[in-house]
């Protein structure tokens, strides 16, 4: 559904921009697309779910509606952040439920050319290679755009196969 | 699918349930006319629909059986044959009726069959001689006039049905069906016919050609033209149902409606969105309640009641009479009773009692399932019943009534009730349980078991029931909308059935209760009570090896603390806080009780259960989520899903127990051993790996000979040499001798002790090795230094040649892994000691195949030590097989075997071994391996 974002579609838009909503996991820039993003919001009292996969971090309300929680820390195979007090998340729908992205921090939205974008280096480890879509080259740092689907998607597959 | 038709299927598939009931209670009272007139206005409504939407098939058939039941209000005697005929035409008409739904056309095929019995029962067409002539039928109708009309002209009309039914062959390559029609008929018919005025073009030709049909049947059935064999005789009254229709139309407009078809969808969502408004106004309630003086409160609280109220009536248009499941029940029993020759009553109470129809439609089946087992196997027949001094009619009753937030629905028969012993035959055959078991269980419990996977107790198989899935589906479909079902039997005077069901699914009063700091809900259905344990009242937990249990009223409840069972304990210790003060909640699935230990207990709420989200759906524990007043989410726990993990909990338990008593065998780093301590010849414990020991004996002294220098017993056939760990131990003079014996390859020695102490799980960590002769070395065990004896050095005293024993080498204190294949367990467990007692850390593998998977995972092993007799992949495949992997290539290879001969030990060579040591030459191995470590260090 986001073809603009697969490889061989770069030549193409290269005069294109899209908007990205940035985050900071474990210090490192990510980037979604924003039409991608419904909320950002604080999570609170998130209520663990036992037994369930260890990326869930539990479930939450958010406005009326059960959210599901995924720690990307953990999905990215970092080690959890020490003072959980101020993290963020970013609200996400897929397959018509939703999903709540717990990370570190929110950054500005950034309008960027599809022409700064790379594809995801061939070393990249592999739980980070499985989510992102590409990497952006921003004059200061490098963005690593995350692929929503497949970071929810995998986890979905996982659990079914469960 | 056309609307009109689909109208059509709805309102026929009501009537047939109704006409179902009707007749059935008319059969029993053959002269209450309203009920005939009632039945005869239903199929009459069904067979003018048919002819309006051109259903042949379906109005023919409906015409006949009408016209049996016109016979009936004449005063033709109503017979059981009559009515079986009749049922069965209805349930034909059903059987089209949903092909109809299905492919929106009839399906093809005949009635002449029923068609041809109810005519014969009514005396008309080929019967006619036998009664009334069609004539007189039509004329008994109300709108006989264009059927009459029609017939007058049937000389005309039959040539063209001749001509119509041959052309067929070439047009539609089949028979002619009961009041089909060519197109060429039609036309002509159309042509012949004067059409009523005021009606269009189409139905005029269709009613003239119906009418055509209808009159060549006619005459066929006056006996004067057996005119072809097409079967047309049927639709007679074709062309009399639309007027009525049409007379009926706006008078029924004009008449106040009392209800209105509304779509199940729009009713769900409203009931979604009712849902929504009732956490809301939770919310709404909980942030009030922490203010005192809010001017919001009074609004709120008018909101509050709003929200009930219509939430109530939401609920209502959901609710519908436990009767309309019930419908087909008396139709049922009885084709049952007339199959199985048996005289049964069914008693019907508490038909309104409503529940929501989503539980209805659920619970359908297994009633169905349930009166059907009740009249096959519960009820007697007549003359059994007789000599038991029973009325010869069986009954069963059936009542719904409710009970609290649940619907509990009686199934009661009369009859034998259950036969304990047929039961227990069963469950021994099929390996249900044991005897032991059942010896221990009451016979409720024991009759319980008919609700078990596969079990069956009808000896024969009828169509009836007795197909062995019956009641574990029934309690299947009954534990998934959250209910139970329950049992109770009295030999001789019948069972009872008793289900109880939750009225509806979409809002649940659950138990909100704590356990390591979450909360949880408990649906209170499955909740029996709640008991407070304190370690110094009369409810305290005890315990039976690990496992938690109560005493309550007599009764041994199993016991689990929530957070064990849902893994989220917050401390290492197993049972957490199970000795402390708490809360068990007493939980009852099916059969199955037990206790549930939570921390706190709050208070219940009703939750509006919403679905999990894909992700966690495969979570067996929990059934759902919600949303509580104060605005978080809780996991509300599936009772069914906590019964079978309990059940399981407790077998893994077992499982795990025995799997870690294997693991434990092996000397690995950080896994514990079960160890064997006992006391010989010195105060001191002294520890042998429980493995190694086969078991333990105690012989009575007279039983130990001397014979050739050295103790013997009579052990299980054979003399079993005996050997003192050392020369301290006190040979008893009377009573009996303890003694651990060891077996390997069929020969057994008897180690004597002095005394046998404990079995402990320890971590077994040689921390300082002996030189002693027999001593492996000394380690710290349950506090105590013990010295763990070297069963090695004992086996050669009792068989020279087992293997004999050098002193043990020292070893540098440097920890190397070492990969040990044996599939002998008896020497993997011998050797795993020795070799760690060598400072190795060892792993073990029990055969090539396992042993490559471990080197794959972790090629970083210093030494592999591997048996070469091994089957599948013997020890020069599984050293070949290392060798070609690059990252295992060079690790070096030591042969174990117990077969040295020179080509041996040559093959093992040219297969990659580094050296070759013989099976029971421990001091050979030990040094081989110091020397591979040498050279390695050399290497490196």
């Amino acid at each position: 559904m986001r073809n603009h974002l697969a490889p061989e579609q770069e030549d193409e838009s290269v005069n294109e921009t899209i908007q990205y909503v940035t985050i900071f996991i474990s210090g490192q820039l990510f980037g979604l697309p924003i039409n991608r993003v419904h909320d950002v919001f604080v999570p609170e009292s998130v209520t663990r779910v036992p037994l369930s996969q260890v990326e869930i971090a539990g479930v939450l309300n958010l406005r009326g509606r059960i959210v599901t929680a995924i720690d990307m820390r953990k999905r990215l195979g970092l080690e959890p952040l020490k003072q959980q007090g101020n993290m963020m998340a970013i609200g996400i729908e897929f397959k018509e439920e939703s999903y709540g992205l717990i990370i570190d921090s929110v950054g500005e939205v950034l309008d960027l050319n599809e022409s700064s974008r790379e594809a995801v280096p061939s070393n990249l480890d592999h739980r980070w290679a499985d989510v992102a879509a590409g990497v952006h080259r921003l004059e200061k740092e490098l963005m690593v755009i995350l692929d929503v689907d497949r970071v929810l998607g995998d986890m979905v597959t996982t659990s079914v196969a469960a | 699918m056309d609307d009109l038709l689909r109208e059509f299927i709805e309102e026929t598939n009501e009537s047939l349930d109704v006409v179902d009931v009707e007749l059935v209670k008319f059969e029993q009272e053959p002269n209450n006319a309203q009920i005939l007139d009632n039945i005869f206005r239903l199929v009459h409504t069904i067979k003018g629909t048919c002819g309006f939407l051109g259903l042949p098939r379906l109005e023919s058939l409906a015409h006949a059986a009408e016209t049996l039941m016109g016979k009936f209000r004449d005063g033709a005697p109503v017979t059981g044959e009559s009515v079986s005929v009749i049922l069965m035409s209805l349930d034909r008409i059903k059987e089209i009726v949903s092909e109809l739904e299905a492919n929106e056309s009839e399906p093809i095929g005949s009635d002449e069959d029923l068609i041809d019995q109810l005519d014969r029962l009514s005396g008309i067409g080929k019967y006619a001689g036998q009664g009334t002539s069609v004539m007189d039928l039509a004329g008994e109708d109300d709108a006989s006039e264009p059927v009459a009309e029609v017939a007058e002209e049937a000389p005309v009309a039959q040539k063209p049905v001749e001509e119509a039914t041959h052309e067929v062959y070439q047009v539609l390559e089949r028979e002619l069906k009961a009041g089909e029609v060519s197109l060429d008929e039609l036309e002509r018919a159309f042509r012949e016919a004067e059409g009523p005025e005021g009606f269009d073009v189409a139905q005029s030709a269709k009613e003239a050609a119906e009418a055509a049909i209808a009159d060549a049947a006619a005459q066929k059935r006056m006996g004067k033209t057996p005119v072809t064999k097409a079967p047309a005789k049927a639709p007679v009254a074709k062309a009399k149902k639309e007027e009525p229709k049409a007379e009926k139309e706006p008078k029924s407009g004009g008449g106040a409606h009392q209800s209105i078809r509304v779509n199940v969808e729009t009713l769900e969502h409203l009931m979604t969105m009712v849902s929504e408004l009732v956490l809301t106004r939770n919310q709404l309630l909980e942030i009030v309640r922490r203010h005192e003086d809010s001017e919001f409160k009074v609004p709120l609280q008018r909101l509050s009641n709003v929200t009930v109220e219509l939430q109530e009536g939401v609920m209502k248009t959901r609710m519908q009479p436990i009767g309309n499941a019930w419908q087909k029940l008396p139709r049922i029993v009885r084709d049952l009773a007339n199959d199985l020759h048996k005289e049964i009553d069914l008693i019907m109470i508490g038909q309104d009692t409503e529940l929501d129809r989503q539980v209805l439609e659920l619970i359908k089946d297994p009633l169905t399932h349930m009166v059907r087992n009740s009249a096959d196997h519960g009820l007697e027949n007549g003359e059994e019943r007789v000599a038991m001094g029973k009325p010869a009619k069986g009954s069963i009753i059936l009542s719904a009534y409710h009970e609290g937030g649940h619907i509990i629905i009686d199934i009661k028969d009369d009859g034998r009730g259950i036969d304990t012993e047929k039961v227990k035959a069963k469950i021994l055959k099929n390996e249900l349980a044991t005897e032991a078991e059942l010896e221990k269980m009451s016979e409720q419990q024991i009759n319980k078991f008919i609700f078990a996977a596969g079990f069956s107790t009808a000896e024969k198989i009828t169509n009836v029931s007795g197909r062995g899935v019956g009641m574990d589906v029934v309690r299947n479909n009954i534990e998934l909308i959250g209910g139970s079902v329950d049992l109770k039997s009295v030999p001789g005077k019948g069972s009872t059935f008793s289900i109880k069901i939750p009225l509806t699914l979409a809002i649940v009063s659950t138990l909100l209760v704590e356990a390591s700091g979450d909360r949880f809900a408990i649906p209170q259905l499955s909740v029996v009570e709640l008991v407070r344990v304190q370690n110094n009242s009369e409810h305290k937990i005890e315990r039976i090896k690990d496992t938690p249990v109560l005493r309550l009223r007599n009764k041994l409840l199993p016991l689990i603390h929530l957070s064990n069972l849902l893994g989220i304990d917050k401390n290492e210790d197993h049972d957490i806080s199970l000795d402390d003060n708490g809360f068990i909640v007493v939980m009852q699935v099916g059969a199955q009780n037990f206790g549930v230990v939570v921390d706190a207990v709050f208070h219940t709420e009703e939750i509006v259960v919403k679905p999990m989200a894909t992700m966690l759906r495969h979570l067996s524990m929990f059934s759902g989520n919600t949303i509580l007043g104060d605005g978080s989410v809780i996991m509300i726990l599936d009772p069914n899903g906590v019964a079978q993990a309990f059940g399981s909990h407790v077998g893994t338990d077992v499982e795990a127990g025995k799997e870690e008593a294997e693991k434990q065998a092996l000397p690995e780093e950080k896994n514990t051993v079960s160890l064997l301590i006992f006391r010989a010849g010195s105060p001191e414990p002294k520890a042998v790996p429980l493995s190694l020991v086969t078991r333990l004996e105690e012989f009575e002294i007279e039983k130990i000979e001397f014979s050739n220098g050295r103790d013997m017993v009579q052990y299980r056939g054979s003399l079993m040499p005996l050997v003192q760990v050392n020369d301290f131990v006190q040979r008893r003079t009377e009573g009996s001798q303890p003694m651990l014996v060891f077996s390997d390859a069929g020969r057994s020695m008897g180690l004597v002790v002095d005394e046998i102490v404990d079995i402990v799980d320890e971590q077994l960590n040689i921390e300082v090795s002996s030189e002693v002769p027999g001593v492996l070395g000394t380690a710290v065990i349950k506090g105590k230094a013990t010295e763990i004896i070297d069963v090695g050095h004992y086996l050669p005293q009792a068989f020279e040649d087992w293997f004999h024993r050098k002193e043990m080498s020292e070893e540098d204190l440097l920890v190397k892994k070492l990969l040990f294949v044996d599939d002998s367990s008896f020497f993997r467990n011998m050797l795993g000691p020795v070799l760690k007692a060598a400072g190795y850390e060892v792993t073990v593998c029990s055969s090539g195949a396992e042993a490559l998977a471990v080197l794959e995972r972790d090629p970083s092993y210093e030494i592999v030590v591997s048996d070469i007799e091994m089957p599948e992949m013997n020890g020069f495949e599984l050293c070949e097989a290392i060798r070609r992997q690059p990252a295992t290539r060079d690790i070096p290879i030591i042969a174990l075997s117990s077969l040295c001969t020179p080509a041996a030990i040559e093959r093992g060579r040219q297969a990659g071994f580094n050296d070759y040591v013989a099976k029971f030459d421990r001091p050979g191995l030990i040094a081989s391996l110091k020397e591979q470590r040498i050279e390695l260090g050399v290497a490196a």
